[in-house]
């Protein structure tokens, strides 16, 4: 069997139903084999738009997404949405084409080291040089992609490996030798967290993205209203809990809640699961949360001890972490700690300023998620995806889909695209800023061409609005190439140019009508929202500082 | 603080790529590396000589324990036999030859080439010995030094196998 035919063959036996990208030169081939496949392709614009629909579909999922990029350009392409999945650990796989093995290394045409360049962005690659391990190699990708702790995975075909002929076998198990994720926590240390948790008065659990991906919402849930504790996420963290419970105290950091921030800096106890301590999320390292002791869940050893001091690490997957600690743990009352948590939430809430005449982008949030409180909701980078995150109550997991650690503009609608691929009978918006938007505004042609009915939602305050946000604050309101100007320019006339139906939004009283237009639209809707261009995201607290040093 | 760390990779092209990769995205300092076969054709062993504190090298043994092709990541700075060898080009003008030769007797090195007024010395040692055994040489001038890096193995009959 040719190769390539035996690539597709496998895809299909994994389960894979869709996939995202663009053919060329080096990979046509497999595009040929993928002609006669049951595999649904979706011909993206741009690379980094079908990598970044495939992360989406993956975070939707929780299945691995598929991407297809040609050689050099196409490889390259690639690679920022290769890194935007790395950074949040999503399992994906990037299949590239390669020129051919005998012109590797002799700068050939469309030739690009795509192993070398994705080795520090990859949770592993593969240069496939001979064609009788491409199936092993295949095998193995899909279990390294997603086990453990996920991530991207990338597979360089070189063109004439995918010409070769071999026999289709393909292998049921992997032996990978240095490669066996512990799931199981240490007994020792499990006895050691809950007489941490029983002893504890002020104890407060910090969910992270680890949660959705080990799918240990309902544990997380259970824990905390058993012990009792509060539950505080990070941005990745969000959906571990439902947001509307009355334990869930939002998302902490940099522009989390002023009751979550403050309630973690006062606890005795941080249960922390499946998360990395970024800079993002607990400010200033040395002084984050003083008196507490930590906990700290995680099935990545390396994240243990990283940024913050653990006193009790348990590795191994969420779920049976949980599972276990659960069983062992008593429910007792901390009265005081909860009329005190339930004071700083009464105190500090989440607050702007509506005005009559000029829409604010947080009312834009807050129409979305009363309109929609059901739908999945991706968001682009910057004031539009803190604003999102702050507003929009998740109420399930993997509803909420957002580029953390990379911090990737033009993520968002690629991603609402992936989802809307897995899931088409959810309503998905992209919550998304005019910078962000036009870094891959390409991809209206793609929702449009599939049918692909997302609905975009651009806070439009014609600035990079957050780099604009730290100018007025910390470089004197000087408005370095942060304002975007484009009188002329119509995102209304852009979509409709594409096919996709535009709206413009100028009035507060407005904004409803328009969302619910939107959702009748048998197309691809972009709603254009001039919003206060020079609205701040607060709370806020300042790189490098403590969580409790909060402006606004 | 200086640790050796004792990496058992499968044998592949680009493992060593990936390794020097990963010091480097991390800032991690790396003193000396030395790779080369094991008993197994499909396992090779690369000692790495580190320089860092308690807490870098945690991270350096865990990250490198993340790459899918590292098989197993030991720490044998104690307890262990450290060996490294190195060539030393000398001056060595007719004069000089007598007393050259009996210092690298006392280090129990080897001159392993002669030519009209210099020598080429072979000494294996830990990196101590070897940076005496250098010093001493420097007053006769030295034209080229060539070192391996430290390989280690545990002492007794504790293994660091897969």
């Amino acid at each position: 069997m040719r190769v390539a035919d035996a690539i597709v063959k496998a895809l299909e036996k994994e389960g894979v139903e869709v996939a995202f990208g663009i053919p060329g030169g080096a990979i046509m081939e497999v595009y040929d084999a993928l002609y006669d496949s049951s595999i649904t392709h979706i011909l993206a614009r741009h690379e980094q738009g079908a990598v970044h629909m495939a992360d989406g579909y993956a975070r939707a999922t929780g299945k691995v997404g598929i991407a297809f990029a040609t050689s050099g350009p196409g490889a390259t392409n690639t690679v920022t949405g290769i890194a935007t999945a790395y950074m949040d650990s999503s399992p994906i796989i990037v299949f590239t084409g390669q020129v051919p093995r005998a012109m590797i290394g002799n700068d050939a045409f469309q030739e690009a080291d795509i192993t070398g360049i994705t080795m520090p962005i990859t949770k592993h690659n593969y240069l496939v040089t001979d064609e009788r391990e491409v199936l092993r190699i295949i095998k193995e990708a899909f279990h390294i992609a997603s086990t453990g702790r996920p991530g991207p995975v990338l597979i360089d075909l070189p063109k004439d490996v995918t010409q070769a002929d071999i026999e289709f076998d393909y292998p049921d198990k992997v032996d990978i030798m240095g490669y066996k994720p512990k799931i199981q926590g240490h007994p020792r240390q499990i006895k050691r967290a809950v007489e941490l948790i029983m002893k504890s008065e002020r104890p407060i659990i910090l969910a992270g993205g680890g949660v959705r991906i080990s799918n240990a919402h309902r544990e997380v849930l259970e824990l905390a209203e058993k012990i009792p504790a509060f539950v505080v996420t990070t941005l990745m963290g969000k959906g571990a809990i439902p947001e509307e419970h009355p334990l869930c105290l939002g998302f902490i950091g940099m522009h989390g809640t002023k009751y979550g921030n403050y309630a973690i800096m006062d606890a005795d106890l941080i249960i922390a699961v499946g998360c990395r301590f970024s800079d993002r999320t607990v400010g200033k390292f040395d002084e984050f949360a003083p008196n507490a002791k930590i906990i700290h869940i995680d099935i990545d050893p390396a994240e243990i001890g990283k940024n913050v001091r653990v006193d009790v690490p348990i590795v191994g997957d969420a779920k049976h972490v949980l599972r276990e600690i659960i069983k062992l743990i008593e429910f007792k009352a901390r009265k005081e700690w909860f009329e005190y948590v339930s004071e700083l939430k009464r105190k500090y809430p989440l607050k702007y300023e509506f005005h009559e005449k000029v829409i604010k982008p947080q009312f834009v949030v807050e129409k979305v998620y009363e309109i929609f409180p059901d739908a999945i909701v991706t968001t682009e980078v910057g004031q539009n995806q803190m604003w999102a995150a702050q507003y929009f109550k998740v109420k399930y997991p993997r509803q909420f889909i957002t580029s953390g650690g990379l911090g990737t503009m033009g993520f968002g609608f690629p991603a609402a695209i992936g989802a809307k691929v897995a899931f088409p009978d959810k309503v998905v918006i992209d919550i998304a800023g005019d910078g962000s938007f036009l870094m891959n505004i390409q991809e209206l042609a793609t929702a449009v061409d599939y049918g692909i009915n997302v609905i975009v939602c651009i806070l439009n305050n014609a600035y990079l609005g957050m780099v604009r946000q730290w100018q007025e604050l910390f470089y004197d309101k000087r408005y370095s190439a942060t304002r975007l100007r484009y009188p002329e320019m119509s995102f209304e006339k852009i979509a409709k140019g594409f096919g996709a139906h535009g709206i413009t939004v100028e009035k507060p009283s407005e904004v409803e009508d328009a969302l619910k237009e939107a959702s009748e639209v048998d197309k691809p809707v972009v709603i254009d929202f001039h919003v206060e261009v020079e609205e701040n995201v607060f709370p806020f607290v300042p790189p490098g500082r403590s969580l409790r040093e909060v402006i606004g | 603080m200086k640790r050796t760390i004792a990496v058992l990779v499968e044998n592949r092209p680009g493992v060593l790529a990936r390794v020097a990769s990963l010091f480097r995205r991390r800032g991690f300092n790396i003193d000396s590396l030395s790779v080369g076969t094991t008993e197994r054709d499909d396992i090779s062993r690369m000692t790495i000589v580190v320089n860092g504190d308690e807490r870098t090298i945690e991270q350096v043994v865990k990250q490198l324990n993340k790459l899918i092709e590292v098989i197993k990541v030991s720490d044998v700075s104690e307890n262990s036999v450290h060996r490294e060898l190195a060539l030393i080009k000398v001056n060595a003008p007719p004069d000089r030859r007598g007393e050259i030769i009996e210092i690298a007797n006392i280090f129990r090195a080897r001159i392993v080439d002669v030519a009209r007024d210099s020598f080429v010395i072979e000494i294996t040692g830990d990196e101590d010995k070897i940076n005496a055994f250098i010093d001493l040489m420097r007053q006769y001038g030295i034209k080229e030094v060539a070192r391996t890096g430290v390989v280690s193995m545990a002492r007794g009959s504790k293994v660091t196998l897969v």
